[in-house]
C-alpha cells in the first residue's frame, strides 16, 4: 500500500498527488513513468512522473480525470492509500548536447512537460515553453513553468487567457524568427503532437514526442503499448516513452488509443454513479 | 495380475460445458482411481522415469506410497525434489518427459505419472493440517528476481536451507507466468497462491511492485546486503511477425491477451480491465501459449476460434493433452498456413468512423513441408499464389518472445548471447558476474515451467555451495 501524502486540485479535471514510494523516488528521472492500481482488482494505468522528492521519498503524479480509474483515484483523500505503485519505468528524457530547447505542452501533458523543462533549466539550457489549454479554467502550472523558462507563451483555444490559438502558431513563428532550437520536445494529446511534428519537420528541427499508449505491465512483457516508429515495432514502455517525432506513425497510435473507448465510457458512468452514491 | 493397458482416464468437465467457463477442465483422480492407477507401476529396477524428470522426482517411490494409500507419504517423497507439485502435475509435458521413459509404456500406455502427482499434491493441500518443519536461519541474504517457476523453486530450496530469501516481483502479484500466462481453467490461481503462501511460511519475503533493472539494480541488491542474486525474470518481449497490419486494433500478443484475461481477470464481468470480446479469432502459433490463448478466446464468447500454424499437426510443439482439449472444445486447426497480412477496416468516406483501424481479416498463404531444419523439424515452404483471406475480428500472436533488456542494460559484467539470453554455466546457473545466477526463460528463451524449475533448483544448489565457501 502506498500513502497519498498530499493532494491538490489543479483545476476541475486535473489533480496532483504526492505518493510515498521511496524506492521509486530514489531512482526516478524526468521523462519516466509509473504504473498504479487504485484498489485490489483495479486496472493498471501508467502515469508520467511529474516530480519527485528523494529525501521525502515521494513521487508526484498529475492526472486528468478521464476514465473510471482516474475517477476512483481522484476520490481518494490525503492520508489514504492506493494499492500498487511501481516504477520508475521507461527511459529518462535525453538531455545530451542540448543547449536550447522548446518545450511544447498541451493540457494535462503540461504536467509531464514541466519536470523535463525543469531538468533542462537546472542543466543551464535556454528553455522556451509553450503551453496550451482549451480555456482559462483548465490552465495549470503557469507559475512553475515561469520559474524554469526563459520565455513562456500561454495559449488558449478560446482566448480566455494568454494568446488565442493553438501551440503550433508561436512555435512556427519562433522557428521562422530564427530561434535555433537544438530540440523541440512535445507532450500532450496525440493530435497536438502530430501537428507539432508537422510544424517542425519542414524546418528540420529535431523533435521528440512523449507517447502515452495503453499499457498493462510496463516492463516489456505484454506488447500492448507497441507503436510503429520508423517502420519498426517499438514498445513505449521499454524503448520509450520518448521517440523521434518524425518517425512515429501517429495515425496508427491514434486508432490504437481508442481501442477500448466504449468500455471506458461504461466504466466512467459506472464509477460516476458509484461515487455519487457514496457522497 | 495383467496390467491394464490404458491409463485411468482423467475425469474432466464435458467439452461443451467447459468451453464456456473458466473453471478447471480436469477434475483430478479420486482416491480409488489414484490407487488403481498406481497399481499399473511395475516399480521396475532401473527407474527410467526419474531420468526423464528435469527435477528427478523419485517417481516409483511416491507411486509405491500411493499404492498403499499413504498419500501424505507420497507427497513428502515428491516435495523432496519439487517445490511446486500441484503446478507440475498440471502443466508439465509428461508425455515427453517421465512418461515417455516409462517401462509400461513400451507395450501399453505409460503410467499416468502426471495425474498421480497432481492427485497427491491436491490431497496434501486439502488434508494436511500439520506444521511445517522450519529450518534454522543461517542469517545470510539471497535475492531472487522474478516470482515465476524458476524463482519460486530457487527461493524455496534456499529457504529450506536456512537462507533469508527475498523475491522481487515486477507485477502486483506473485507467480509470474503461472498467474499472468497460464489460464485459470488449466491452473487455478488458488493453487499458485497456496504454493506462494507455503514459501512465505518458510520465511521467504515477496516484494511485489519492484522491477529489478528499474526500481533497483542488481548492484544495489548487493549493496543492500544480499550475498547472491538469482535472476529468473522470464522471457520478456513478445515477438510479432513484422507483417502489415500488426498495429491494428484487435491484434494482441498472446502475453497481452492472456494477461488481461488471467492476471487482470478481464473475463469476470466486474473487471476494470477491458478485453476485446471477439466473435471470430485466429491465434498464430502452435505452442502451449497458443492453445491457452485459443481456449481463452472461446471462453470469452467467440463463435469461432482457429489456430494458424505453418507446419502440420505432428510438429505442433504444444502438450498433447492441450491440443486434444482444444480440439474437443471446438478450436479449429488451420495447419500449413502462414499469415502474410492483417487486413483492417477503412472507411475512406468517414475518417472518424470508430471502426477504422480494426481487424476484419487475415490473409494467409498455404505451406508445404520441405527439408528438415537444424532442429530436425521440417521447414515450411510457402506455396506461391495460394493466398486467401479469412474473416476474423481478432488476431493473437503466439509466436514466442525475445529476452527482456531491462536487467542486461543495467547490470555491468552480465554477459548475454546474441539472442539476448543470459549466458550461464549449465551445471550451476552461474553467470559471468560474481554472485549472480540465472535460470528459466531469461536464459533459454521461452520453454516450459518444469525446465525453469529445474534451473531454479540447480542454481539454488550452486548458490548454497558458493556461499558456504565464502
Amino acid at each position: 500500500m502506498y500513502k497519498i501524502v498530499s493532494k491538490r486540485v489543479l483545476n476541475p479535471t486535473v489533480t496532483m498527488m504526492d505518493i510515498y514510494a521511496p524506492l521509486v523516488a530514489k531512482n526516478a528521472e524526468a521523462g519516466q513513468f509509473i504504473i498504479l492500481r487504485v484498489d485490489k482488482d483495479g486496472e493498471r494505468i501508467p502515469l508520467t512522473v511529474a516530480g519527485y522528492d528523494r529525501t521525502a521519498g515521494t513521487v508526484k503524479i498529475i492526472f486528468q480525470i478521464v476514465g473510471g480509474t482516474t475517477m476512483l483515484l481522484n476520490a481518494k483523500k490525503e492520508g489514504e492509500f492506493i494499492e500498487d505503485f511501481v516504477g520508475p519505468l521507461g527511459c529518462a528524457a535525453k538531455t545530451d548536447g542540448i543547449k536550447k530547447v522548446c518545450i511544447v505542452g498541451g493540457g494535462v501533458g503540461c504536467a509531464i512537460a514541466l519536470p523535463v523543462a525543469q531538468k533542462f533549466h537546472e542543466l543551464g539550457c535556454e528553455v522556451h515553453s509553450i503551453i496550451g489549454f482549451r480555456n482559462k479554467d483548465l490552465l495549470i502550472l503557469e507559475e512553475e513553468f515561469k520559474a524554469c523558462s526563459d520565455k513562456l507563451t500561454v495559449m488558449t483555444d478560446d482566448g480566455s487567457y494568454g494568446r488565442q490559438g493553438v501551440v503550433t502558431m508561436p512555435l512556427k513563428e519562433a522557428i521562422e524568427a530564427g530561434e535555433n532550437y537544438d530540440e523541440v520536445i512535445t507532450i500532450g494529446p496525440l493530435i497536438m503532437m502530430k501537428f507539432v511534428v508537422a510544424t517542425t519537420k519542414p524546418y528540420g528541427v529535431p523533435t521528440t514526442v512523449s507517447m502515452n499508449p495503453i499499457m498493462i505491465d510496463g516492463t516489456g512483457m505484454c506488447g500492448g503499448c507497441r507503436l510503429t516508429v520508423g517502420g519498426k515495432t517499438k514498445f513505449a514502455c521499454v524503448d520509450g516513452p520518448d521517440f523521434d517525432g518524425f518517425e512515429v506513425d501517429f495515425d496508427e497510435a491514434m486508432a490504437r488509443s481508442n481501442a477500448y473507448a466504449e468500455f471506458e465510457q461504461r466504466a466512467r458512468e459506472k464509477n460516476c454513479n458509484l461515487l455519487k452514491g457514496a457522497n | 495380475m495383467a496390467i491394464q493397458p490404458k491409463k485411468h482416464e482423467m475425469p474432466t468437465q464435458p467439452a461443451s460445458v467447459r468451453a464456456r467457463n473458466f473453471e478447471e477442465v480436469a477434475l483430478g483422480y479420486t482416491e480409488e482411481i489414484a490407487v488403481a492407477e498406481a497399481q499399473r507401476c511395475l516399480n521396475c529396477k532401473n527407474k527410467p522415469c526419474v531420468e526423464g524428470c528435469p527435477v528427478n522426482v523419485a517417481i516409483p517411490d511416491f507411486i509405491s506410497k500411493v499404492k498403499t494409500g499413504d498419500f501424505e507419504g507420497a507427497y513428502q517423497v515428491i516435495s523432496e525434489s519439487s517445490s511446486l507439485p500441484a503446478v507440475c502435475g498440471r502443466v508439465c509435458p509428461q508425455e515427453t518427459q517421465c512418461e515417455s521413459k516409462c517401462t509400461v509404456g513400451i507395450k501399453f500406455e505409460p503410467v499416468g505419472i502426471g495425474r498421480l502427482e497432481r492427485f497427491v499434491a491436491d490431497w496434501h493441500n486439502t488434508h494436511f493440517k500439520g506444521e511445517l518443519a522450519l529450518p534454522k536461519p543461517n542469517g545470510r541474504k539471497v535475492a531472487v528476481v522474478g516470482s515465476g517457476p524458476s524463482g519460486l523453486t530457487c527461493a524455496g530450496d534456499l529457504a529450506k536451507k536456512g537462507y533469508k530469501v527475498t523475491v522481487f516481483e515486477a507485477l502486483h502479484l506473485a507467480g509470474g507466468v503461472l498467474v499472468y500466462g497460464i489460464p485459470e481453467f488449466r491452473l487455478p490461481k488458488e493453487i499458485v497462491e497456496k504454493e506462494v503462501e507455503t514459501l512465505k511460511k518458510y520465511g521467504v519475503d515477496v516484494e511485489t511492485n519492484v522491477v529489478i533493472g528499474k526500481t533497483l539494480t542488481v548492484d544495489e541488491l548487493f549493496e543492500d546486503g544480499y550475498e547472491a542474486v538469482f535472476i529468473g525474470s522470464g522471457a520478456g518481449l513478445p515477438r510479432f511477425m513484422g507483417i502489415k497490419g500488426e498495429g491494428l486494433k484487435g491484434v494482441y500478443s498472446a502475453n497481452e491477451f492472456l494477461t488481461r484475461a488471467n492476471l487482470m481477470k478481464a473475463y469476470q464481468s466486474n473487471s476494470q480491465t477491458p478485453i476485446l470480446r471477439a466473435k471470430s479469432v485466429a491465434v498464430v502459433g502452435g505452442g502451449n501459449v497458443a492453445m491457452d490463448a485459443a481456449r481463452t478466446a472461446l471462453r470469452l464468447g467467440a463463435d469461432s476460434v482457429r489456430i494458424i500454424y505453418r507446419r502440420s499437426m505432428e510438429e505442433l510443439p504444444a502438450r498433447k493433452e492441450e491440443v486434444e482439449h482444444a480440439e474437443e472444445e471446438g478450436v479449429k486447426f488451420d495447419i500449413l498456413r502462414n499469415p502474410v497480412e492483417i487486413i483492417g477496416y477503412n472507411n475512406a468516406e468517414d475518417r472518424r468512423d470508430p471502426k477504422n483501424g480494426t481487424v476484419v481479416g487475415v490473409k494467409v498463404i498455404k505451406c508445404e513441408l520441405g527439408e528438415p531444419d537444424e532442429k530436425g523439424r521440417r521447414r515450411p515452404v510457402e506455396v506461391e499464389g495460394s493466398e486467401y483471406v479469412i474473416d476474423v475480428d481478432c488476431i493473437i500472436m503466439a509466436i514466442g518472445t525475445s529476452p527482456n533488456p531491462l536487467i542486461k542494460n543495467t547490470t555491468a559484467g552480465l554477459e548475454v548471447n546474441r539472442h539476448g539470453g543470459i549466458i550461464v554455466e549449465e551445471s550451476t546457473g552461474k553467470t559471468s558476474k560474481e554472485g549472480v545466477y540465472a535460470g528459466g526463460d531469461a536464459v533459454t528463451g521461452a520453454a516450459t515451467v518444469i525446465l525453469a524449475m529445474g534451473a531454479g533448483k540447480t542454481a539454488a544448489k550452486a548458490i548454497d555451495t558458493y556461499l558456504s565457501k565464502k
